[in-house]
């Protein structure tokens, strides 16, 4: 195959939207397990249901694109929060295991709750009028949705990570993975703070739902196929590294580009054959900190 | 001693009798439907084809004759491994008299190694590979409803008619896709069109873009999408993304079920043709079964050709069973008597099951409904042409199913 300049670019850039999705994904995994020492498989599901969030909220309420990107990571993230108090908090302590065990349970079952009432083949979700349509960039046409998708990632990941990384709640947060006991002492309500932060990570992989509703159908099993790709990201990045993971996220999507292009049939495998490169080099993770 | 021989001689009477009733009327039958209840297909065979083979069952009559029929299924999860483990303890252990829908062209290929060689049935509808009764024929399959050949040869002669002549493939990537493409490759070639490039994409692919641009960088006037289910879907929904169809080139959707057009929706897949055997508006029949069937449906969907010829199949089954008079449990044998009687059903009409195990109906070529002329939510497609069944499919004299005797 040839390889010209212009589909280059194209493919660069088309890794890159997918790269939005695996580092807004990947994102919220990170925080979850940096602060709550929870590996959360549930994290695909959550993802499936913002998109399902987003096209009740449509179809029910007639409540647009724009609102849901809101309403359906705080609905979904409240959703996170009530798993998080009444099953989550009983693993403190124990075995990363049984967290593993016990969100992978419940993602089969939240999957097959929805795949039982909504079937495999999905639902339709129009793309919002004001970004329909594209822009041709000389390389290639640029949908103006998929753009955004870039844009708007950018903007989400650079502020949770200046939230945690940065202000003071973060330094609480980070405090309180440390230490809660000291924390605790100082007046500060750990438990809650663990709550909140859990619906954070759940509520960030519904607004990746909610953005990827219009590009792909809304399918119960969409957040199955995706968040081994991501847990990969997470575990590449650093479990728990916040810059890890953005960072990992943006270049495994192009990475993944540049296979689609050069040898299709690879796609599905480049990003683990990866992992395991990275882990033979770097057991922590790329900016992950040996502990 | 006396006690002892009375009580060997009854033993032995009731041995005989038991033995002798048992040869004469065996009227036990055990059906397995073995699909994909929980993957992207499920909506197009899945808990659909567990109803429409129960639905056969109740509409066959064979329980008023004093016949026995029982039912299982499993989720083989598109993984042939699973499934022919499945199926072997489907046979040896739970004796299992035929093996129902079995979609996924990996998968069938599999299990029909094992069906041949356990001497069961598989009554295929689900999968697409026309290998299926070309050089992997067997005596033990029957390939119901529809395949490549026939998908390729319906859309793909009449997209180059239309003045489609140069293709480009973005095809699924395991044995349907690859003999998908293969079929459609030749229509074109001999109908004087060209292959300009093809991209094999990993099953179950999320996001089709950088296949698109590829597709749309050959400037081929055809986007042949040899792939199915949510595959299909994803592509079409996303080539519209990238304003491949304003652009002036076509999508041909090689094969698409009536499930992946209800979920596209009307807005992005009008105008699109596409090929099947059955569809649940073409007449009284067809209206009536459908009915029944979404009402027994948690999804209350309409079914999809694959549904129908579980149902269709299995009623030809039951017949070939009925005219046997019992149930010799020898698959062959009754393959050999459903390829001697022929078919006749509410939902494909006349028709055969061929020498090598291919079942023969008219195909269909459909036309996506714009908007504003469908009528409700599954008013969907306008029949655009009939390809007569003795021309649909591969003809025997191209045949390379060792059954087949040139």
């Amino acid at each position: 195959m040839s390889i010209s300049l212009p589909a280059l670019s194209a493919q660069l850039l088309v890794g890159l939207i997918n790269g939005s999705f695996y580092a807004l994904l990947s994102l919220g995994l990170a925080v979850i397990f940096g602060m709550l020492n929870i590996i959360n498989f549930a994290h695909g599901a959550v993802y499936m249901m913002g998109a399902f969030c987003a096209y009740f909220l449509l179809n029910i309420f007639g409540i647009g694109y724009w609102p849901a990107l809101i309403i359906a990571p705080i609905v979904v993230g409240i959703f996170g929060m009530v798993m998080e108090r009444t099953m989550l908090k009983w693993l403190t302590g124990l075995d990363h295991l049984y967290g593993l065990l016990l969100t992978f349970g419940l993602a089969l079952i939240i999957q097959g709750i929805f795949q039982n009432y909504f079937g495999s083949s999905g639902l339709p979700y129009a793309i919002p009028s004001e970004l329909q349509g594209g822009m041709n960039l000389g390389f290639m046409f640029l949908p103006i949705y998929r753009g955004w998708v870039i844009v708007c990632s950018l903007v989400v990941c650079i502020a949770t990570w200046y939230a945690i990384e940065r202000t003071r709640l973060g330094a609480y947060l980070r405090a309180a993975t440390e230490n809660p006991t000291l924390v605790r002492a100082f007046g500060i309500n750990v438990p809650r703070m663990i709550t909140l932060t859990y619906g954070l990570g759940v509520g960030l992989a519904a607004l990746a739902g909610v953005l990827s509703a219009p590009i792909n159908q809304v399918r119960p099993l969409m957040g199955a196929d995706l968040i081994i790709v991501v847990f990969a990201v997470v575990v590449i990045g650093g479990m728990g590294s916040i810059m890890g993971s953005i960072i990992t996220g943006f270049s495994l999507g192009i990475i993944e580009g540049l296979t689609k292009y050069f040898y299709p049939e690879a796609s599905n495998t480049v990003v683990f054959v990866f992992m395991v490169l990275v882990l033979l080099v770097k057991p922590a993770g790329l900016t992950g900190r040996a502990t | 001693m006396k006690n002892t021989i009375s009580a060997l001689l009854l033993g032995t009477a009731l041995a005989f009798s038991v033995a002798g009733g048992a040869f004469a009327q065996d009227k036990n039958v055990k059906i397995g439907v073995l699909t994909d209840l929980s993957g992207l297909y499920s909506d197009l065979g899945g808990q659909g084809s567990i109803v429409a083979a129960e639905m056969a069952i109740e509409d066959s009559g064979m329980k008023a004759k004093g016949w026995k029929i029982d039912l299982v299924s499993a989720d083989h999860q598109n993984k042939p491994d699973i499934a022919t483990g499945i199926a072997r303890r489907w046979i040896d252990t739970d004796k299992v008299d035929i093996l129902a829908d079995v979609l996924n062209s990996g998968v069938a290929l599999a299990v029909n190694n094992v069906v041949k060689e356990k001497n069961s049935i598989m009554l295929n509808s689900g999968a697409g590979s026309s290998e299926l009764t070309n050089t992997q024929c067997t005596p033990n399959t029957i390939h119901f409803t529809y395949d490549t050949y026939m998908l390729a040869h319906s859309t793909g002669s009449a997209m180059v008619k239309a003045g489609g002549d140069t293709w480009f493939f973005l095809t699924a990537d395991y044995a349907f896709g690859h003999a998908l493409e293969n079929d459609t490759t030749a229509v074109v070639k001999a109908a004087g069109g060209k292959v300009l490039g093809s991209v094999k994409a990993p099953l179950n692919t999320a996001d089709f873009s950088s296949y698109l641009l590829q597709a749309q960088a050959s400037k081929a006037k055809v986007i042949g999408l040899a792939n199915a289910g949510g595959d299909t879907t994803n592509s079409i929904k996303q080539a519209a993304e990238f304003g491949i169809v304003k652009g002036g080139q076509k999508l041909a959707g090689l094969l698409m079920f009536l499930s992946d057009v209800h979920s596209l929706g009307l807005n992005v897949a009008q105008g699109l043709n596409l090929s099947e055997t059955f569809y649940w508006d073409m007449n009284d029949g067809t209206r009536a079964f459908s009915k029944r069937f979404a009402e027994r449906l948690k999804t209350h969907a309409m079914p999809t050709m694959v549904h129908a010829g579980v149902y269709a199949g299995l009623l030809h089954y039951f017949k070939a069973l009925d005219a046997l008079g019992s149930n010799p449990h020898d698959g062959a044998k009754v393959v050999a008597k459903m390829k001697e009687i022929p078919t006749d059903d509410p939902l494909f009409g006349k028709g055969s099951i061929r020498i090598d195990g291919r079942g023969i109906h008219p195909a269909y070529l459909f036309e996506v409904k714009k908007p504003s002329e469908s009528k409700g939510e599954y008013d969907l497609y306008k029949l655009i042409g009939t390809t007569p069944g003795d021309q649909a499919f591969r003809p025997l004299s191209e045949s390379k199913c060792p059954l087949v005797k040139h």
